[in-house]
């Protein structure tokens, strides 16, 4: 038993895109030679190598649907870290960066895995979930897709346009926002943290037994797990990822 | 590959070199919470804990017996396999060598089970002689919801996620069954010190 198929190998991406998505948070679009694919969901371990041989590692979600050509990762620059400045200010255009993966396997969604399909994203936990949104749109699948993504801020949306795009289009995805700190004085949607309320009148229901996929920090997650099996939904079709303060 | 690779204009954080910190880690003060869906929430008079499966006769306690059985103290280093490690976490419960004492067993594998589904799979050897509990308190309180509560297996020695949150139960198997995590493609074992990360490591 245990036998190990495959090593998940360490490959040497080359940046061939650096996109400022909001203030803090900018995507890395790479070149990977030798990348076998990946499901919407999975994510990589980047390792970075100082000239004396220190390393950090952290692990960052694809932005980008198995369908792209190039591998995108999303990245949040994090106050206090160490690797994501790095990622967010000093990498760039031309750089080499390695990375290992696609790691991950049960907070994935493929057309085949059906829906309908309810995202729920606080801040950049909306990255993964983007992956699963592009693939959608890549296969030209009509899944029903629901997106309710809290942002602090109308500027701290990140893929916003491109969340508008996906949405003006016939029969296909439907975004949700809320702002949790501030709004623009027009501004006419949910204003608040998701709850409980906010998920009843978004979620289908759960005759519907829609596939749920929450991602963000901790709180978020926790305070949208816990309404969702409280509504009825079934808690095995609810799948959570975290993103922590966790010094990334 | 990566041999001979540095990252250009990466210089990283004042160097810590702490032999307690494993290859790949860093250390975290905070304590990340790290899970595959909902926080289950079994009320006490539900809650039950048993070892079934390659064993002469199975146990089970409640709540209430589990709390009855001999517990210990310890003071350990756990290592997240998403990179972060926390030193010196304080942990209360019972040790594994107590909840199969006297057992008559042939088995050489265990399958921690656990509300939400959730399963890991670890030789006996690693769970046994002082190496692993069923921890109920953490830092002096009960062991919240999203951290496990209320009991939690505690296997400080292996990447976390052997410590599987919300325990019910051991079941002991003469052959190994792969558990969620480590059924898609994650390391079978999971030492941190040989960093065995993902299936292969």
């Amino acid at each position: 038993m245990a036998v190990q198929l495959y090593r998940t190998l360490w490959r040497i991406g080359e940046v061939l895109d650096v996109m400022p998505e909001t203030p803090r948070t900018k995507s890395l679009v790479l070149e990977v030679p030798g990348w076998e694919g990946h499901k919407a969901g999975q994510h990589v371990d980047v390792r970075l190598t100082a000239p004396d041989g220190y390393q950090a590692q952290r692990s960052y979600s694809i932005a980008s649907a198995p369908e792209d050509e190039r591998l995108v990762l999303t990245v949040d620059c994090l106050e206090d870290g160490e690797v994501s400045p790095y990622l967010t200010e000093v990498l760039m255009v031309g750089d080499k960066l390695e990375l290992r993966g696609p790691i991950g396997g049960y907070f994935t969604w493929e057309v085949k895995d059906d829906g309908p399909l309810l995202l729920v994203a606080g801040g950049s936990g909306v990255v993964p979930l983007m992956a699963m949104i592009r693939h959608r749109a890549a296969v030209g699948s009509d899944v029903p897709a629901r997106l309710l993504y809290s942002s602090r801020s109308y500027e701290e949306i990140i893929y916003r346009k491109e969340l508008e795009a996906l949405a003006a289009q016939a029969g296909s995805l439907e975004v949700i926002h809320t702002l949790t700190r501030f709004m623009p004085e027009d501004w006419s949607g949910y204003d608040r943290r998701i709850d409980a309320e906010m998920l009843a009148e978004v979620a289908w229901s759960p005759n519907e037994s829609p596939l749920a996929f929450v991602c963000g920090p901790t709180p978020l997650v926790e305070a949208v797990g816990t309404a969702l099996v409280g509504l009825g939904h079934e808690p095995a079709r609810v799948k959570t990822e975290r993103f922590g303060a966790t010094g990334g | 590959m990566g041999e001979g690779f540095f990252s250009r204009g990466f210089f990283g954080r004042p160097r810590r070199h702490d032999e307690r910190l494993p290859p790949g880690q860093y250390l975290e003060d905070g304590f990340p919470v790290l899970s595959a869906g909902p926080t289950p929430r079994t009320p006490l008079e539900e809650w039950d804990f048993s070892v079934v499966g390659e064993l002469d006769e199975p146990k089970r306690w409640t709540w209430e017996e589990f709390r009855q059985l001999p517990s210990e103290e310890v003071t350990r280093d756990i290592h997240c396999v998403t990179k972060w490690s926390k030193f010196d976490t304080r942990w209360e419960g019972v040790s594994v060598d107590t909840l199969i004492e006297g057992a008559d067993t042939a088995a050489e594998y265990v399958t921690a089970f656990c509300d939400g589904g959730y399963t890991t799979n670890l030789p006996l050897e690693d769970v046994t002689d002082g190496k692993a509990w069923v921890a109920y308190v953490y830092d002096g309180e009960p062991l919240e919801p999203v951290h496990g509560g209320p009991a939690r297996l505690l296997v400080p020695h292996l990447y976390f996620w052997k410590s599987a949150k919300w325990v019910r139960g051991l079941q002991l198997t003469t052959y190994d069954i792969p558990g969620f995590w480590e059924s898609l493609g994650y390391h079978n074992h999971a030492d941190p010190w040989r960093e065995q990360r993902y299936r292969g490591d």
